[in-house]
């Protein structure tokens, strides 16, 4: 993991983060850390219910509980709905007449403490009227079945018919065509933060701090259910104990809840969820079927796809027409393919609700594609390396541009790069020659590679703004409306305009979003905030770099451009011994200028117009560009229990373009591999009962541990991308795609069982052996 | 449950603290409301994350399992008495400079088990750290890295480098 050599001063070089020093002292704030005087706690009342109608709600006995000082129920948000787009806002803040989903909030209650609060929600009482319910999609699917919305008519929530090229003719001429079903698991987000919010009305403005990672989205949203302008919503971020989407992304009830509970009470509300209700309640990653069918010449090259998504979507819409484009939406990368289907749909239910998570959508057909892929490489006995590295997309020469059949814009592309490192670095080609046998024992190792958007524009408002703010002293503040949920980005944007200004890490400071001084910004989502809050801030420093220059210069006699920022000095570039101190032009240029501060604005320029006709049609450039991976994992397995576990022996290649920086892009890298790929290959899956969750704790719900992680050789292919600034794209997206195909990839080398309904945990392991054992047997 | 207030008395980051407490308080809830050490994390409420671990008497506690009455005579060291003032303990020191912290909801945790781990054992391999972290859930950074920083700070704290 050697330094990257380049050009620049800062950028490209390990620095450790700028808020790093804050939390390993503990000294970080997160949302729960924040608490005003007079303030109350909140608490959601729930219903036991997955589908029912609600007859009535009675709070008189909780009122009367001393201590009580306000309760609402769902009615009183006068009939708002929300949703991700106006054509999916079927949601309300809690449920007024009919619950969708078990442990839906139907009220919510501020007291003067907890536990108050906890015994005046058991006092409310609320009559059911229980309801037929629906919990498989494929039921749902079927006429007759009970009705989610019923104004919809129907259970299906979005649906997608995509054809490029001629399939049917590319699996007729095809050598060996292939066709299985794969299932993922419904999945936590993973994030160990509890959402968790504390509001107040002040001055007539809404006051919100909360664990969001697209804190514009709840501002927007918030100024919809209270009728406020946005300039009376003032959203401020705390730190964020992770997002993945989902949850801490957008809302959920006690995000409305507390505003509305302050509101009623004139007095701050605090709600923190405990994981019990992250864990029934709160968005999860989609569950998906997907019957791939695929084709392949006697030479292993892909010919055709076709791939058939059923995904249960729970009882709201959310994100979920996004999550079934970016199931198929890049089917075409990281391999050479002209002839692709998909008929793809995701389906309401009765089940929690489902969103957006790390890996979006791709990770199901992801999984799905590398099983089919490692079985016709078995049949056709090829190496599975081999066969992903000829069928590798290239990587475009400069100025050149590689168009997938659906017309995916690629300017760079490393996959094969990748492919080829992980495999020198694992040592491949001598690991096939090892023995891999040792008593009960065997060992496997498999391989994936995946493309993932980076810059997503599926929408219009992808646009950023950066300010640069230079103060008399020389400090610098920089300002995004960018939320860094611990991916790094504050470190990024600070060494960003440090790199522009020639500045050094110690003068920049960054500060969380505060809505009512920060510039919108979508949000912490589709890898997109390197992307644009980078180039915006990248802009910003420029702008204000050059109100320097221009001070500098009148009092040096010379034009700015023959003037440049290095090591804190102003110098003239023909002959470096003519230089200004940085604090000198500072001054120069704060007192000339009105206001005694310098500030440089930037803007995004990319992301502006949405790939209009991506989702209907599955055409167009969904991303700004497009990050690659490989990953390369040992398993041992276990024959006689059916235990998998990785081994530290793995590697991965990642292309993010141009790596910012390389510690965090590993980081970053191996993390989302690990804990939101290989989790759900080997063990995270929510096991449900009429639509409730039988495991709502880490105690049950199997998370990745240390012991069991795998130590990733990490190689960096720097492909240096034409659309991303600095040559950057998106990191750890295409990772956690990789994470699971490479550790079922790995089993089924180790024993020659593909599981198809991950997480492979011992039973199912063990099952599938005595079935191979069998069928041997026969 | 009996509402009666029972007196308390512990040493908390070198420091003497009594207070009152209600007998069914956790010592998280000490911590986070009535000291306002707020850097001890409360998350999975069931000993199974570690993002709230402290340190009592030198040993990893998960503070969300355990009443805070029964720390009476104790001593409890939270993170934010691990650093000598400004300076850095070399645990957190090298997790800083290696990189092994993103959202750094785990974090606080991830310091305290590593401190007791090497308070007993200043040498330990890497089987021995990851046996001391395996109460400790991450949600994004891998573990990797803690491992190595921790392989990294027990030199440091060895002399050797």
């Amino acid at each position: 993991m050697e330094e990257i050599k380049n050009k620049y001063s800062i950028l490209g070089k390990r620095i450790p983060r700028v808020d790093a020093p804050l939390k390993v002292q503990g000294q970080a704030k997160y949302a729960a850390d924040y608490e005003m005087a007079g303030m109350l706690w909140g608490k959601i009342k729930r219903a036991p219910y997955a589908h029912a109608i609600i007859k009535s709600i009675d709070t008189s006995k909780a009122e009367m509980l001393p201590g009580v000082k306000g309760i609402v129920t769902g009615k009183d948000f006068g009939g708002f709905k929300w949703g991700w787009q106006g054509y999916t806002r079927d949601e309300t803040p809690l449920a007024v007449d009919r619950v969708k989903y078990m442990y839906e909030g139907v009220a919510a209650v501020a007291a003067i403490d907890k536990d108050i609060a906890e015994e005046a929600c058991d006092l409310i009482d609320v009559e059911y009227e229980e309801l037929p319910a629906v919990f498989d999609p494929f039921e749902a699917m079927k006429e007759g079945a009970p009705l989610l919305h019923p104004e919809r008519k129907t259970n299906i929530l979005v649906e997608y018919h995509w054809d490029f090229g001629n399939v049917d003719k590319a699996f007729d001429e095809s050598y060996l065509v292939m066709e299985e079903t794969f299932q993922t698991p419904k999945s936590a987000k993973g994030y160990l933060e509890p959402p968790s919010v504390l509001a107040w009305w002040e001055h007539d403005t809404l006051h919100y701090v909360g664990a969001k990672g697209s804190p514009y989205m709840i501002w927007r949203i918030l100024g919809r259910a209270f009728d406020l302008p946005l300039s009376k919503v003032r959203v401020i971020s705390p730190i964020i104990g992770c997002d993945f989407g989902g949850t801490k992304n957008d809302g959920h009830a006690l995000d409305f809840s507390a505003c509305l509970l302050a509101k009623k009470t004139g007095r701050p509300v605090k709600i923190v969820y405990s994981q019990w209700e992250e864990l029934t309640t709160c968005l999860r990653r989609h569950s998906m079927a997907v019957r791939c069918k695929m084709g392949m010449t006697r030479d292993g090259y892909l010919t055709g796809l076709y791939t058939n998504c059923v995904a249960d979507g729970g009882a709201y819409a959310r994100m979920s027409v996004v999550s079934m484009y970016l199931a198929n939406g890049f089917n075409t990368v990281p391999y050479k393919l002209e002839n692709f289907r998909t008929d793809t749909w995701c389906v309401y239910t009765n089940n929690p609700i489902a969103a957006a998570m790390r890996g979006h959508g791709r990770y199901h057909t992801q999984y799905a594609m590398d099983g089919v892929m490692d079985m016709m490489a078995k049949k056709l006995g090829i190496d599975p390396l081999e066969l992903r590295i000829k069928n590798s997309i290239p990587n475009p020469k400069p100025g050149e541009t590689y168009y997938t059949v659906n017309q995916v814009r690629i300017g760079s592309c490393g996959v094969k790069e990748c492919l080829e490192k992980s495999g020198e670095l694992f040592g491949w080609d001598g690991y096939k020659k090892e023995n891999k046998v040792d008593g009960p024992i065997a060992r496997g190792a498999g391989v994936s590679a995946s493309g993932f958007l980076s810059g997503a524009r599926l929408t219009g408002h992808n646009s950023c703004s950066a300010v640069v703010r230079i103060n008399e002293d020389g400090a610098v503040n920089v300002l995004t409306g960018a939320t860094d949920v611990g991916m790094g980005s504050d470190t990024a944007m600070c060494m960003i305009a440090a790199e522009v200004l020639g500045l050094d890490m110690s003068d920049m400071e960054i500060k969380r979003v505060d809505t009512a001084y920060t510039y919108p910004d979508p949000g912490s989502y589709g890898s997109r905030v390197t992307i644009y809050a980078g180039e915006a801030t990248m802009h910003a420093a420029e702008e204000a770099k050059q109100q320097i220059l221009s001070a500098a210069a009148k009092e040096m006699d010379v034009a700015p451009d023959e003037l440049d920022i290095k090591n804190r000095r102003i110098f003239m570039k023909s002959d470096e011994t003519r230089f200004m101190p940085w604090l000198q032009a500072v001054r120069l240029a704060c007192y000339q200028g009105n206001g005694n501060v310098i500030v440089g604005k930037g803007v995004s320029r990319r992301g502006v117009k949405p790939a209009v006709q991506a989702f209907e049609k599955g055409i167009g450039d969904t991303g700004t560009n497009y990050g690659f991976a490989a990953q390369i994992n040992e398993v041992e397995v276990d024959l006689e229990t059916g235990v998998a576990r990785c081994t530290e022996r793995s590697s991965m290649g990642d292309d993010c373009g141009f790596p910012l920086n390389p510690t965090i892009v590993e980081t970053q890298g191996i993390g989302g591999s690990y804990h939101q790929g290989i989790a759900c290959g080997l063990y995270e899956e929510f096991i449900m009962e009429n639509g409730n969750t039988l495991n709502p704790n880490f105690v049950d719900y199997k998370r990745p541990r240390v012991y069991e992680a795998p130590f990733p050789k990490f190689h960096h292919a720097i492909t240096q991308d034409p659309f991303g600034p600095y040559g950057v794209k998106e990191c750890s997206e295409a990772t956690t795609s990789t994470g699971a195909p490479a550790v079922i990839s790995a089993i089924y080398d180790a024993t020659g069982v593909m599981i198809k309904n991950m997480p492979a945990t011992p039973e199912k392991i063990w099952r599938a052996l005595k079935e191979k054992k069998a069928q041997e047997n026969k | 449950m009996s509402n009666k207030l029972i007196d308390l008395k512990f040493k908390v980051n070198g420091k003497e603290v009594e207070l009152k407490v209600n007998p069914k308080t956790l010592l998280l809830e000490v911590l986070r409301e009535e000291l306002k050490l707020t850097g001890t994390r409360q998350s999975c409420e069931v000993s199974a994350c570690g993002a709230c671990t402290v340190n009592i008497d030198g040993k990893a506690a998960r503070a969300c399992s355990i009443l805070a009455v029964q720390l009476n005579g104790h001593e409890v060291v939270t993170i934010e008495g691990v650093a000598d003032g400004k300076t850095l303990h070399p645990i957190q020191e090298k997790m800083v400079s290696h990189g092994a912290i993103e959202c750094g909801w785990c974090t606080s945790g991830m310091v305290m088990s590593a401190r007791a781990l090497l308070l007993e054992n200043l040498k330990p391999t890497r089987d021995d750290i990851k046996k001391a972290l395996q109460g400790n859930l991450c949600a994004d950074s891998g573990y990797v890295k803690y491992v190595e920083a921790i392989e990294m700070a027990a030199e440091v704290m060895q002399g050797n480098k």
